[in-house]
């Protein structure tokens, strides 16, 4: 088989995988599994052996035509260079270990047929945008993804936290996908073509008219889908779906998706300074921000959720700085060792029968109960807070030294100031994402109190995903730091020594800080006794998991927030606590800013379609009805009055038709 | 009578039978005719049922005169016979057999009353208003051998008109066989309540529909 | 003679049986003022008769042989038209026209009403009206 045919069917097996488990779901359950985890598999195995014949060289190009349009033609096309090949292949290795862990996790769920289905199907999406070469089609998968996302998230729909979280991804990404779509329009427009290769010819040429507009508007849409500041705040709550979902979609692939897109046209994004100067800010923004409201979530997926809007922040800013070697090799590491730490937190929920980082806290030897998480989450967790040798150290130390790279005055690629701004903000993240990793690993696995209660061994299928995750995020960065530059841009993405100090450096102080503010505060934590758990530990994780998400919120008052004074971020934060559990209140500005005006928008438009234009409907039935009425009041029944009323009639005709005959 | 009378003044001055100087035939004419359309006023507005019924018969008495002044005596004759003779009295019958009150009735006329009299009026203006403007210079010459006389219509009749004339023979019978079956039928409905209360006026109908067609004939 | 002293007459004859049909409440008053309708039609037949009579050489004595055609048909009229009054008498205990009232918009039959009002008109009926009733066929 040629390349292109390999590369056809890594999106194609997924989808036909979904479509066949939609219609088999019901009628042959026993087909549902298999079919759910065998073509991914599949898939990941062909994704693989494209990654292998692509080998970083010359991009694959096939196209098609789709359909004539008369003026920009829409194709079917594929573009396999390094970055999509690698980027597949991540995507295929996330996919297949999640749709392994649902079969345990929802095992005893009714609706895992659909659930499988729609993971397949959203695998296939993202693997379409991956290798599409046509900005059309990439269009086509990102929206499947879209949706996806929504019902996915929306799978526990009957818990008022899902259905509100669906809706709310739902609106948020299309808010942003609506400048999107213009932008891809008049990138089009501009370049005559929605190929991706010629696209980026065109703007080697100069050829674009607008580029600072059409950077914005496809900013817009990166911004929705990858959680950038100010589009972020459906990803925290998008946490209400189940774990697995979280770690596919909504950490490694779908909100990685516009960083990609990014990086495919990054030249178009160069083009206009006053974009990359946006990008940079957004980024820094998005980090530190992030960051901070991590470190003040009492959800332990809440922190992960913001934990992944800051590393996807990190990409951003080195595609800000004109990098994407070190953006896509970030994306790498990041989706291996996020998806690992959603996957060991599902893990964790289900032993802990708790979401609440309070509660676990509260609850001593759970590193015990479940030591494959216990182990895996540490190397996650080390990969996250970019300690050496672990990935998530090299992929950071890359995007930090492209920013350094440029803000020492190298600004073929991008502006010094963008340079300037990513560096700061990405040492603060860095400190702040020690810190935070820190607290998360001592809340969740030093706790002291009660017993951790024992529900027996996790399933085979959750655990041993977990271990397939961690060799990528333990090795995966400084195995691949001096190889991965053939397959991109050939851009160095060795650390160098001033940010690998500095950053390292940042990073032990935030991690000692926050165990030293730790060891202050966890003599308070057995004074304040707090937690609530599920309560069916004995059901499987997913039914765990839906019932710790519906009872945080009667239990301590917020989704994401706990009043326990043992937590060592309130220490750290002090006065900014209260404002970073809430995500800084962006929520209550876009309620002031949006939601009121639309909701008063709506009350007017019901005052005026109730009383203004039902005046009128019903002032046109209310003259028929009069008439009815008095015509009814004639139907006396009495002979007489017909006759009489006919007569008249007869009469006045005939006194007519004489006048008329005698031309009077 | 006096509004076509004047009507016609204006309009047939120069005719030579002049509405200004009647023949005694036309008087004697317009005095019964001003009784006959007085009784018939009375009839219809009286309160009184069985006066309506009585007052009816001077009215068609009067016609009857009327038609024996315009010489056709043989249907004067029939007039009397029939509706004078036979029609009133089952009338009146009927008025009897409807328990209908004997004396003043105040409910005689239904509400309906105003509406009725301005149809009445407003179709009386508009027909004599067209007749009166069609015939006013119409002269009948009664002269001459009676027009209505009984050989005259007989001979009309048994000639030229045979044929309806039997078909009419066979109207009658089937309203004969039409009475005795709507008495029958009242008869069968109302046969559960009692037979005091059915059986009388169910052969009562049957007799008076026959006696009628009997008179007709 | 004038023609237009018969055909005034028996247009109004006829204007007051339209009245009569349409003002009064009794039904066989009813039946008597269509008689006078009739009798209107009667004369005008007889009066155009005998002037078309005169006037023409040949006649049918068509008016006069409508006329008696009329006359048969309003006695056969009369007395279908009693039986079916005497027939809603005994129904419904009442002859009065706007009273029948079954067609009018919203009515509600009411079954049971008319052989009621029947009933009872039947078992109050008086030894007068037995009378009567023998009377009338004696």
């Amino acid at each position: 088989m040629t390349t292109t045919t390999l590369a056809v069917l890594v999106p194609l097996l997924p989808f036909l995988g979904a479509a066949a488990g939609l219609l088999l779901g019901r009628t042959a359950p026993g087909f549902v599994r298999p079919l759910a985890v065998l073509p991914t598999l599949t898939s990941l195995a062909l994704a693989a052996m494209v990654a292998v014949r692509q080998g970083g060289d010359q991009a694959v190009n096939a196209a098609t035509e789709l359909t004539p349009t008369g003026s920009v033609p829409i194709e079917l096309a594929l573009h396999i260079d390094g970055f999509a090949a690698l980027v597949a292949v991540l995507v295929g290795l996330v996919a297949t270990c999640v749709q392994i862990y649902s079969t345990g996790y929802l095992r005893d769920d009714p609706r895992y047929p659909s659930y499988a289905a729609l993971v397949s199907l959203f695998t296939s999406a993202m693997l379409l945008v991956v290798y599409s070469g046509d900005l059309m089609v990439l269009l086509v998968g990102w929206e499947i993804m879209g949706i996806c996302s929504y019902f996915l998230v929306g799978h526990y729909w009957e818990t008022p936290e899902a259905r509100a979280a669906s809706l709310k991804a739902f609106l948020v990404t299309k808010l942003g996908d609506v400048p999107f779509l213009i932008g891809l329009f008049a990138l089009a427009t501009d370049a005559g073509s929605f190929r991706i290769t010629r696209v980026l010819g065109a703007v080697a040429n100069g050829g674009l008219d607008h580029p600072t507009l059409i950077a914005l508007l496809l900013l817009a849409g990166v911004a929705g889908k990858s959680a950038q500041f100010p589009l972020h705040t459906w990803l925290p709550d998008a946490m209400a779906g189940p774990t697995p979902v979280s770690a596919l979609i909504h950490a490694a692939t779908m909100v990685a998706a516009g960083v990609y897109f990014i990086a495919r046209l990054l030249p178009v994004f160069e083009a206009s300074q006053a974009a990359m100067v946006v990008l940079a800010v957004m980024s820094a923004v998005t980090m530190a921000g992030s960051a901070l409201a991590a470190l003040a979530q009492d959800d332990i997926k809440r922190v992960l959720a913001y934990s992944t809007i800051g590393q996807l922040g990190y990409m951003t800013g080195a595609l800000a700085v004109g990098d994407r070697g070190a953006a896509v090799f970030h994306l790498l590491t990041h989706g291996a060792f996020k998806a690992l730490l959603f996957l060991a937190a599902g893990v964790i929920i289900h032993a802990a029968g708790t979401n609440s980082l309070a509660a676990m806290s509260r609850m001593s030897n759970l590193r015990d109960r479940v030591p494959d998480a216990f182990w895996t989450m540490t190397v996650a967790l080390l990969a996250l807070a970019a300690i050496p040798p672990f990935s998530g150290f090299f992929s950071k130390e890359s995007v930090l030294g492209a920013a350094e790279h440029v803000a020492t005055g190298h600004t073929e690629h991008a502006p010094g100031a963008a340079g300037w701004t990513v560096l700061v903000a990405g040492l603060l993240t860095a400190l702040l994402t020690a810190a935070y990793a820190a607290r998360l690993w001592l809340l969740a696995f030093h706790g002291r109190g009660a017993e951790a209660p024992d529900h027996g061994r996790q399933p085979l299928t959750m655990t041993v995903v977990l271990w397939v995750l961690a060799a990528p995020s333990l090795a995966v960065g400084g195995f691949a730091y001096r190889t991965l530059p053939d397959w991109f841009d050939g851009r160095d993405l060795a650390p160098t020594l001033t940010t690998s100090v500095l950053g390292t450096g940042v990073a032990l102080v935030g991690g000692l800080v926050t165990y030293a503010a730790w060891r202050h505060t966890t003599a308070l934590a057995a004074r304040v006794p707090l937690g609530a758990v599920a309560a069916h530990p004995e059901g499987d994780a997913g039914q765990v998991e839906a019932e710790a998400i519906a009872s945080h919120k009667p239990a301590y008052g917020d989704v994401a927030y706990a009043p326990d004074p043992a937590d060592p971020g309130r220490l750290l934060l002090g006065p900014l606590h209260r404002h970073a559990a809430v995500g800084f209140h962006l929520d209550a500005v876009y309620t002031a800013l949006f939601v009121r005006p639309v909701q008063a928008g709506a009350t007017l438009v019901r005052f005026l379609d109730r009383e203004v234009v039902d005046t009128y409907v019903r002032g046109a039935g209310a003259l028929p009805r009069l008439l009815g009425a008095a015509v009814r009041r004639a139907q006396t029944g009495n002979l007489q009055t017909y006759v009489s009323v006919l007569l008249a009639g007869t009469v006045v005709l005939v006194v007519a038709a004489v006048l008329v005959a005698t031309g009077a | 009578m006096t509004l076509a009378a004047a009507a016609g003044f204006l309009t047939a001055a120069t005719e030579t039978h002049g509405f200004l100087s009647p023949t005694g035939v036309e008087i004697a004419f317009l005095l019964v005719g001003l009784v006959t359309f007085g009784a018939a006023l009375v009839t219809v507005t009286t309160k009184q049922l069985v006066h309506a019924a009585l007052w009816l018969v001077a009215t068609l008495g009067g016609l009857a005169v009327e038609y024996l002044l315009l010489t056709a005596e043989f249907i004067a004759w029939v007039q009397v016979l029939i509706y004078v003779g036979s029609v009133v009295v089952l009338l009146l019958f009927g008025l009897m057999l409807t328990r209908a009150p004997i004396g003043r009735s105040p409910d005689a006329d239904s509400g309906n009353r105003w509406a009725a009299l301005t149809v009445a009026v407003a179709s009386a203006a508009a027909l004599v208003w067209v007749v009166v403007d069609a015939f006013r210079t119409t002269w009948i010459d009664l002269d001459g051998p009676a027009a209505g006389s009984t050989e005259a219509t007989g001979a009309s009749l048994f000639q030229n008109w045979v044929l309806p004339f039997e078909a009419l023979s066979v109207l009658l019978l089937a309203a004969l066989v039409g009475a005795i079956v709507l008495s029958r039928k009242t008869k069968a409905d109302a046969a559960g309540t009692g037979p005091a209360a059915s059986t009388g006026p169910g052969v009562l109908g049957a007799g008076d529909t026959g006696r009628d067609t009997e008179g007709a004939r | 003679m004038h023609l237009a002293y018969p055909a005034v007459l028996s247009a109004l004859l006829f204007c007051t049986g339209l009245y009569g049909v349409l003002a009064r409440r009794n039904a066989i008053l009813v039946l008597m003022s269509v008689e006078l309708m009739l009798n209107a039609v009667n004369l005008n037949l007889v009066a155009f008769d005998v002037w078309l009579s005169r006037a023409a050489e040949e006649t049918l004595h068509s008016g006069q042989a409508l006329t008696l055609f009329t006359i048969a048909i309003a006695a056969a009229e009369i007395g279908i038209g009693l039986a079916i009054v005497l027939a809603v008498h005994r129904n419904r205990g009442t002859a009065d026209i706007d009273k029948l009232r079954d067609t009018a918009e919203g009515h509600e039959s009411h079954p049971t009403d008319g052989s009621d009002g029947s009933d009872s008109d039947a078992r109050t009926a008086g030894p007068a009206d037995r009378a009567g009733k023998a009377e009338a066929t004696a």
